[in-house]
């Protein structure tokens, strides 16, 4: 069958203020054809397409279509030249239905009738092999849902070239099949299908032929048939890599963070978390696997005192027992309060009392080792905020998955994003900006963020560079626990590879880390176990080192018992 | 067809983009402009308006001098124009915390308005029985009370459910001028419509009449840049403006920062209520404020939030109002002129924000050519 | 006729002037701009018309042709003040309250410059039995309702129909709650929130008309009209963002607004002055206590336009 061209774009160029995102990209794509866009994350993919769907305006070069030029300054441009694009942050009004989402921006003849619309999504949907009610709205709407109405959204419309932005991302291995099974309908049907990725499996299963796309450049496209892996990376990399993350063995594993049956409702009355046990030790990393949204954001923000919980224990375990006490991870005030319910003793196992004794000769006394603990310490976290748990001296750290819209303030710079885990200490009720500002000096150093200044907005980071920053200062605090959710999400793969060698050291140093992640290539090559959730519960733990793929993607759509009753 | 049009028009005809940033110099050259157009925005609106001014189109350099006299025309004026800037600013600088903290707080109005009731109420019931400087005293701490509570209100509520805090701020103004009404209906027996000026309660003069009003807002300017940017409550500000979720992930509590916040804001306001009581009018009437509520709003904002430069934006906008009195008086209009002419020039500067914030690129140019265009 | 039945048809003829005011509102914040100029607007609506009918007043035109003209000039003016709100705020992408509350200094100001170089006796003699139909003559209360009476009912249930029932309404909708999913899907964001602005203020603007001429008739009325505008910001709260509850909505607040002058009048009732004012204060505490009710509820469809007040540009990083 001869092959007919359906859309090429010749030099194209954007530029935002002095970053060039693309350098005169030229590719082509076939009817009846799935071309794979490959590339890292930043390197240009989704803007090159965002430009066919009308999303940005090129500033320089040429799009033609079934060998025309034309030009797409709007969506409703790209919609009349039947270019659909399904975005990787859903684009959809959550107050609306399905069905009114759907037709949103169609044009046709006749009066506008709901139900007319519905029974015409119903169709489509059970033609495609979708299940969706299209009256249901989109805010009760899981992450798959939403995607089908995206889908659903782009061939009502009759589209002929779809783009799917990192459409895996949310999907559990078996949703992936599936969807990769109506794309190869799609394909049949005569449609050009492109998919923006930097997951070479995926690549490799579902494409006919790959662009790949370096730092805004286009580099090459070859028949996915007639080349591998290797080939593939280092075309996307520039170099040859070594994907092989290190693992090193866990030391002396010690039970530090306990989670017994927790449970959590969010604001809106929602089972979120069901009866969670886990637990995490010292020196190993723990990873989280799940389709987005199964709870493991807020099994993280519980542990970190940020919801309130319905039921269950936290409980922080450290090994103190005849250990001195510093000044390190405990104020004063708190070691006066320890004191005071008998929790140390001196060299000779004599009880300390600190009745009588200026702050002076009690600080003297501590820091000459004299003090030490009676017993390991172990704390509830149950209920307590993240002023109480640093009070406690639980040195808890948590690196969010939303970079910019928690773990950081985009407009300020690094020093006063230092001072946001510091700011309380001294000075009455002025601000020290001293300290943060060395720290935030040191961590430009250690880690080579690439910025301006300390005073730089962190806003205008590239996203390696903000997460490098988020994570350089949850590790100055010298962590007990470090939690890190999605931390190479977005990230190039040179940054990824930092981040993983930071987890690694804080790991050899002792701390559990705990690590939720959504590539499972990942997961399974970094940590050490592996625990599986879906729908807020726990499906299963796994030995990292055994454990494939395929049975972990399991796990991720099984239902607990639990939970099946809860959704009937 | 469609490749028809787009033949004959290849690109958009004007094309934005986000600034990264801008020269300090260029900015101020921008606002220049605009604060110029506007100003002949003006005069060709007056020129249509005002029938002096049509009659004799030679005195429109006369016309254009009143925004001089207005407020620098002899030292009394001047005096006077200095007061009213530090009242206006005083309403600013307290909506400032709040809106710092993206708390907008449209409700400077009416917290004003309860802070001159909260003194003249004192000052009805107390005047004369108890000495003068206790009298003051109770006067301010009434005027800041009050003003906290028409704050606090709105903020407890937006703290526990989040309820719009722009919409429950402007409905209490309203709430607190009829409040002023039902108490001027108690107050005035006769059915008399206003309060007579009282004899009691009145701030002493440093000098004149207008010093000792204007030095307490300059510290309080000051006071407020340091609080703000230098202290931690300023901070943890910053931090719940930028993002909610952050401040809680650093164990702040959203919900005292705003109460406290809001409590802040409103007791300045009621001290703006206290200026205007005890240093001006020694009365209360539904017009009290007199607007300078929603006024300040714009102070603040065109201040960029900043409370050095609010003197600045407060500065400008009394001398277009005393100016524009000065023009009604001169040429005869009504006495609405002032905010007429108030509202055309920020028309003016709020639109020129905008070419602050973007670029333009226009059709036909590159990139570099169009930032040259803008240049 | 039964007193309370008169009061009934004077509250629904006094709540017109919001029923324009809060429909115009509700069609702007649909689409994601909060329009605090709203005050300012209406009183420029009120200052087209008369200025219009204070050209004609004298003429021997028809007077259903001066009732028609004199609505065109209402609303010529009022959305000329729409489409400098929308200049700034969707063009420049200026910051809505503060662009707002600038509409409603400039408009109220110029308003009362206009007005006060009118002659009353002008523009409001001219066709007043024209407004007055169906019931002219009538020496009832019925006689308050007419024809600008009846017109805001069926804009403020054209509006319910536009926003829910059609696809036009579906798209505005959309551009409010998400303007960024609208863009993507074709809808052109910045038409439909132009159209939706100036439209709205035309139909504010002609509450300010009716205010003047019609319901109040006097000459001091456009000094009064500019709170009435804040009330309409109020009822857009209160009717939930719906268009067909403000007529409801405009009822209860006229009822109560206007209720500070009647319950006087009934000699049953002994209240004093200081009443007065506490019911006029009523309204806006009861809109106070719809917003409280519904953010505790917290019920999806009842909560503001999700994107009201944030400015729109599609290449925002």
């Amino acid at each position: 069958m001869e092959k007919q061209l359906a859309l090429q774009m010749k030099g194209i160029t954007k530029r935002f203020g002095s970053v060039l995102a693309n350098d005169h990209v030229d590719l082509d794509v076939y009817r009846g054809e799935i071309l794979a866009v490959l590339g890292e994350n930043g390197c240009g993919k989704t803007t090159l397409m965002n430009m066919i769907a009308g999303i940005y305006y090129p500033d320089e070069g040429q799009v033609l279509i079934d060998g025309q030029e034309v030009v797409i300054r709007s969506p409703k441009d790209a919609f009349d030249h039947k270019i659909g694009m399904i975005h990787q942050h859903f684009k959809l009004v959550d107050l609306f239905t399905a069905a009114e989402n759907i037709v949103l921006g169609v044009r046709e003849q006749g009066a506008y009738n709901l139900k007319e619309v519905n029974t015409r999504v119903a169709g489509i949907a059970e033609r495609y092999g979708f299940h969706l009610d299209p009256a249901k709205k989109v805010y009760d709407m899981s992450v798959s849902e939403k995607q089908t109405v995206e889908i659903i959204k782009v061939l009502y419309r009759g589209a002929d070239i779809l783009i799917l932005d990192e459409p895996t991302a949310v999907l559990t291995p078996q949703e992936i099949t599936r969807l990769f099974n109506v794309l190869r309908r799609m394909k049949e049907d005569g449609k050009s299908i492109i998919i923006i990725t930097h997951k070479l499996n995926e690549v490799l299963e579902v494409s006919d032929r790959v662009a790949i796309l370096r730092k805004g450049e286009h580099i090459a496209t070859v028949n996915t048939a007639e080349t591998d892996e290797a080939a593939l990376t280092e075309m996307m990399v520039g170099k040859k890599v070594d994907l092989n993350i290190d693992r090193p063995e866990p030391m002396n594993p010690a039970v530090r963070l306990e989670v017994r049956d927790l449970s959590l409702k969010n604001a809106e009355g929602i089972q979120v978390l069901r009866n969670i046990s886990f637990e995490v030790r010292s020196g190993e990393i723990l990873g989280i696997a799940g389709i987005a949204g199964s709870g493991q954001r807020e099994l993280l923000e519980s542990i970190a005192g940020l919801q309130p919980l319905e039921s269950g224990e936290i409980i922080f375990h450290n090994p103190k027992k005849d250990k001195p006490v510093t000044f390190f991870h405990k104020s004063l005030k708190r070691v006066k309060e320890l004191a005071a319910q008998d929790a140390f003793h001196d060299v000779n196992l004599n009880g300390v009392s600190f009745r009588g004794m200026s702050n002076k000769a009690i600080r003297k006394w501590v820091e000459s080792g004299g003090v030490l603990f009676r017993e390991d310490e172990i704390m509830n976290l149950r209920n307590k905020t993240p002023l109480e748990i640093r009070e406690l001296g639980v040195r808890l750290s948590f690196v969010p998955e939303d970079r910019l819209g928690m773990g950081l303030v985009g407009s300020m710079g690094i020093t006063d994003n230092m001072m946001l885990r510091s700011y309380r200490k001294g000075h009455a009720g002025f601000l020290d900006r001293k300290k943060p500002q060395a720290l935030a000096e040191e961590i430009i150093r250690e880690l080579e963020v690439v910025t301006p200044g300390v005073s730089t907005p962190v806003r205008r980071l590239s996203g390696g560079n903000v997460q490098k920053v988020l994570v350089g200062r949850e590790i100055a605090f010298t962590p007990k626990v470090l939690m890190a959710a999605y931390p190479v999400r977005g990230l190039d793969i040179n940054s990824s590879y930092t981040i993983y060698h930071l987890l690694n050291r804080q790991k050899e140093n002792g701390v559990a880390v705990i690590f939720v992640g959504e590539d499972l290539d990942v997961l399974l090559a970094l940590c050490d176990r592996i625990l599986v959730m879906n729908g807020g519960a726990v499906t299963g733990v796994v030995d990292a080192r055994q454990a494939t793929k395929e049975e972990i993607g399991l796990m991720m759509t099984r239902t607990s018992r639990e939970g099946r009753e809860e959704d009937r | 067809m469609s490749e028809k049009r787009h033949a004959e028009a290849r690109e958009p005809l004007v094309h934005l983009s986000k600034r990264a940033s801008i020269a300090p110099p260029m900015a101020w050259a921008i606002r220049l402009i605009a604060l110029v157009l506007g100003l002949v925005a003006c005069g060709l609106v007056a020129f249509l308006l005002v029938d002096k001014l049509r009659e004799h189109p030679e005195r429109v350099g006369d016309f254009y001098y009143c925004f001089i006299r207005g407020a620098f025309g002899t030292s009394r004026k001047f005096w006077k124009f200095l007061r009213s800037l530090a009242v206006l600013l005083c309403i600013a600088l307290a909506l400032t915390p709040a809106f710092r903290m993206r708390f907008w707080n449209t409700g400077g109005e009416g917290q004003t308005l309860v802070g001159v009731l909260g003194a003249i109420a004192v000052d009805f019931y107390l005047g004369g029985k108890i000495p003068e400087w206790l009298l003051l005293l109770l006067m301010l701490a009434a005027s800041l009370l009050s003003g906290a509570v028409w704050g606090v209100i709105p903020a407890i509520f937006k703290a526990k459910w989040n309820t719009n805090e722009t919409l429950f701020t402007l409905m209490m103004n309203y709430v607190a001028t009829y409040l002023v009404s039902y108490f001027l209906v108690i107050w005035i027996p006769n059915g008399s419509s206003s309060l007579s000026k009282l004899q009691n309660g009145k701030l002493p003069a440093l000098g004149n009449d207008y010093l000792l009003i204007i030095l307490i807002v300059l510290a309080l300017t000051i006071g407020l840049h340091i609080y703000l940017n230098y202290t931690k409550h300023g901070y943890e500000i910053s931090v719940v403006g930028e993002s909610v979720r952050t401040a809680q992930y650093v164990g702040i509590t959203v919900g005292k920062v705003i109460i406290r916040t809001m409590i802040l804001s409103g007791m300045l306001c009621g001290l703006a209520g206290y200026l205007i009581a005890a240093g001006m009018d020694q009365t209360v009437t539904t017009e009290s404020a007199g607007g300078q509520g929603f006024t300040a709003i714009m102070v603040s904002w065109l201040g960029k939030f900043n409370p050095l430069a609010m003197i600045l934006t407060a500065g400008l906008i009394q001398v277009l109002h005393q100016g524009a009195a000065q023009i009604s008086q001169d040429f005869d209009v009504s006495g609405a002129m002032p905010s007429m002419v108030v509202g055309i020039i920020l028309f003016f500067i709020i639109g020129s924000e905008f070419f602050i914030n973007y670029e333009i690129h226009f059709r036909g140019h590159g990139a570099r050519a169009g930032k040259e265009a803008v240049k | 006729m039964n007193i309370w039945l008169n009061f009934l048809i004077d509250s629904l003829a006094f709540g017109a002037t919001f029923m324009y005011g809060s429909t115009g509102e509700i069609l702007t914040e649909k689409a994601g701009h909060l329009n605090l100029g709203i005050p300012g607007i209406m009183c420029m609506g009120g200052a087209g018309g008369c200025l219009v009918l204070n050209w004609i007043g004298k003429s021997a035109l028809p007077p259903f042709l001066i009732v028609i003209l004199g609505i065109l000039g209402s609303l010529a003016l009022a959305m000329l003040m729409g489409l400098i709100y929308s200049f700034l705020t969707v063009t420049l992408r200026a910051n809505q309250n503060v662009t707002g509350l600038a509409l409603t200094t400039f408009g109220v100001g110029l308003m009362k410059v206009i007005m006060s170089k009118m002659d009353a006796t002008v523009y409001l003699v001219g066709p007043k039995q024209m407004y007055r139909w169906p019931f002219a003559g009538r020496q009832d209360s019925l006689q308050c309702l007419g024809v600008l009476f009846f017109l805001a009912v069926i804009v403020a249930l054209c509006a319910s129909w536009v926003l829910f029932r059609t696809k036009v309404g579906l798209h505005l909708r959309a551009v409010g709650e998400n303007p960024a999913t609208a863009d993507a899907v074709g809808i052109n964001v910045t038409r439909y929130k132009y159209v939706a602005t100036c439209v709205g203020s035309g139909i504010a603007g002609l509450g300010g008309f009716y205010y003047i001429i019609d319901y109040m008739a006097s000459q001091e009325a456009y000094l009064s009209l500019e709170s009435f505008g804040w009330l309409s910001i109020a009822l857009v709260i209160f009717a939930l963002w719906r268009p067909h509850l403000t007529i409801i909505g405009s009822t209860v607040f006229g009822f109560l607004f206007s209720c500070s002058s009647f319950i006087t009048n009934v000699s049953w009732i002994n209240v004093t002055m200081a009443f007065k004012p506490v019911l006029k204060m009523l309204p806006y505490v009861v809109t106070i206590l719809v917003l409280i009710v519904s953010s505790v509820r917290n019920k999806r469809e009842n909560q503001p336009p999700a994107s009201l007040g944030l400015s729109y540009f599609r290449e925002e990083r």
